[in-house]
């Protein structure tokens, strides 16, 4: 599939040196990937690899220093209007002083979509979340999962092509991420999406990803690009069993480890 | 509903305690009092109300109200306006950082003979002394609420494409606002101050008027009368203060006292 497809996201020498006074950091040393249309990628890699400064460049966030990003064909010099981020700090990226509804709505009216749709809109992508009870809600009244679940609805209503995700079930608790990893799931097969999905968990990986990229330690380069051929939809309660899946968690897990040595060596 | 008004009305008897003993203890211990600077409470609280809740409401605590409110409200609205771009832009800030030392560094009072040579005698001065006392806090604190956004926020209306105006009125003057209420609630106790203190020097109406024109006349309970119609309109505005703040910053207060809860 992602062979012959349209990438949609295409990285190219990608370099990023954070330069200050005292310090010269390379976060990134030369990243070159692409990313195919309505493919779900996971990027994984230890601490400090730089992937949260990826997907600040390829959001636009960040500018690369040098190197280049396409994003749906065209070089990304501010942040995307095709691209939704999900940002790990969910908790953060809400605003405290509008409500579960005004949240998901605001990024709908700076598209000057109509009021009637923007309410369709917003009131569907919390059917898809399984939030509609709590719309008139503030987002610091909800549980850290039920917060996360807001911003992924934000992100859903906002219609994008690509979604971008930084580690963004890092602080809920296990039961709650494999019900959001679930979700992340369903949303990618019923929505017309391309997901690049950063984690540092591999088993999150492998579970979620059609396709895993395994990034070295900063600065980073890719280490190994593992497609995840495991047949069939995903479920918790079999898919981690699999002897398949066992096997290429296996090998991301290698990768990783080599990833750290190469740290220490 | 039947609980918060009980909440209220039992907060209500707590704090009216100390008043109330402070008063009955003033009323008290002053009954026989033959001091002629500190003459019986009863006699002030008679002068008030004759004087206070008869015609002088009228002919000087309305103006004094009307002078603090429009200094009060250039004040806000000046302070926020200058404050905002301050806060977004470093540069700017830098650039202005110097001048606005050295205008806060002097005291406003100072500033009323300038003014009384600038604008006369009239309301203009008495309110551009309060204006230019009661900016500051609003205007340092608008500035510190500014510069102080949620990164995170930012780059959430960044890739959400929400610019100019909209993050202006969605993301950034709400989230400077409990920072912007903080500097408006020192700005008004510094307002009134000022507001007194220009009707002192020059003026014949209004409360700080009436309270120096009593005692070069020697009314001694008049005087008092004055003093303590002076400490009522500065709590009764407190009071309104804090209903406006409540209510323009419900989500603050909220998921404060959620985690304080927590
Ligand atoms: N603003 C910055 N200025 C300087 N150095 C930075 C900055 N942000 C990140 N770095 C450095 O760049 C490197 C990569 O950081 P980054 O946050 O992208 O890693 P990460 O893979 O997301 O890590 P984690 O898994 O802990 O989230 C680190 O060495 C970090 O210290
Ligand atoms: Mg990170």
């Amino acid at each position: 599939m992602a062979m012959n497809a349209v990438a949609v996201v295409s990285v190219s020498h990608l370099n990023k040196v954070y330069q200050s006074r005292e310090r010269r950091v390379e976060a990134i040393g030369d990243l070159t990937f692409d990313v195919a249309a309505g493919d779900f990628t996971c990027i994984v890699g230890p601490s400090g690899a730089g992937k949260t400064t990826l997907l600040k460049c390829l959001s636009g966030l960040l500018a690369p220093t040098s190197g280049a990003i396409l994003v749906n064909g065209h070089a990304v010099v501010g942040p995307p209007a095709e691209m939704a981020v999900v940002f790990q700090e969910y908790g953060r990226s809400l605003f405290p002083w509008k409500t579960v509804r005004e949240n998901i709505e605001l990024p709908l009216r700076e598209k000057k979509i109509a009021r009637t749709e923007r309410a369709r809109l917003v009131d569907e992508a919390l059917e898809a979340v399984a939030l509609t009870g709590v719309a008139g809600s503030y987002p610091w009244q909800l549980s850290g999962g039920m917060q996360q679940r807001v911003a992924i609805a934000r992100a859903v209503a906002y219609q994008p092509k690509v979604m971008v995700l930084d580690e963004p079930f890092a602080a809920v608790d296990a039961q709650t991420r494999a019900d959001l990893e679930d979700l992340m799931l369903r949303l990618w097969s019923e929505l017309d999406l391309t997901v690049i999905f950063v984690t540092h968990d591999i088993d999150e990986a492998v579970y979620l990803g059609q396709r895993v990229l395994v990034l070295s330690s900063s600065p980073t380069r890719v280490l190994d690009d593992v497609p995840i051929d495991i047949a069939g939809p995903r479920s918790q309660a079999t898919t981690r069993v699999e002897p398949r899946f066992a096997e290429l968690r296996t090998r991301v897990y290698r990768g990783i480890q080599q990833a750290k040595a190469s740290v220490h060596g | 509903m039947v609980r918060t008004t009980g909440k209220i009305l039992h907060r209500l008897a707590i704090e009216l305690v100390l008043p109330l003993a402070l008063f009955g203890l003033l009323l008290a211990v002053s009954a026989n009092s033959t001091n002629f600077y500190f003459p019986p409470l009863a006699r002030v609280l008679e002068r008030f109300d004759a004087l206070w809740l008869g015609p002088r409401f009228v002919t000087d605590v309305l103006p004094s109200l009307g002078r603090l409110i429009a200094g009060y409200a250039i004040a806000c609205l000046a302070g926020v306006v200058i404050g905002v771009p301050l806060g977004m832009f470093a540069a700017l800030r830098r650039a202005a950082e110097p001048v606005l030392e050295f205008f806060r560094a002097i005291p406003p009072p100072a500033l009323i003979p300038v003014l009384v040579m600038l604008a006369g005698f009239g309301d203009t001065m008495k309110v551009a002394v309060i204006v230019t006392g009661a900016i500051w806090p609003i205007l340092l604190n608008t500035v510190e609420g500014v510069k102080g956004a949620d990164s995170v926020l930012d780059e959430t209306c960044r890739t959400y494409q929400i610019r100019g105006m909209s993050r202006l009125w969605n993301f950034v003057l709400p989230s400077a606002s409990p920072q912007i209420v903080v500097g408006m609630r020192v700005g008004l106790s510094i307002g009134i101050i000022l507001m007194v203190i220009s009707e002192m020097f020059a003026a014949t109406t209004g409360l700080g008027a009436a309270i120096i024109v009593f005692q070069r006349s020697f009314e001694i309970p008049e005087m008092w009368s004055g003093v303590l119609m002076l400490g009522l309109f500065g709590f009764a505005l407190s009071v309104v203060f804090r209903l406006f703040e409540r209510r323009a910053l419900k989500w603050y207060y909220g998921m404060r006292d959620l985690e304080r809860r927590s």
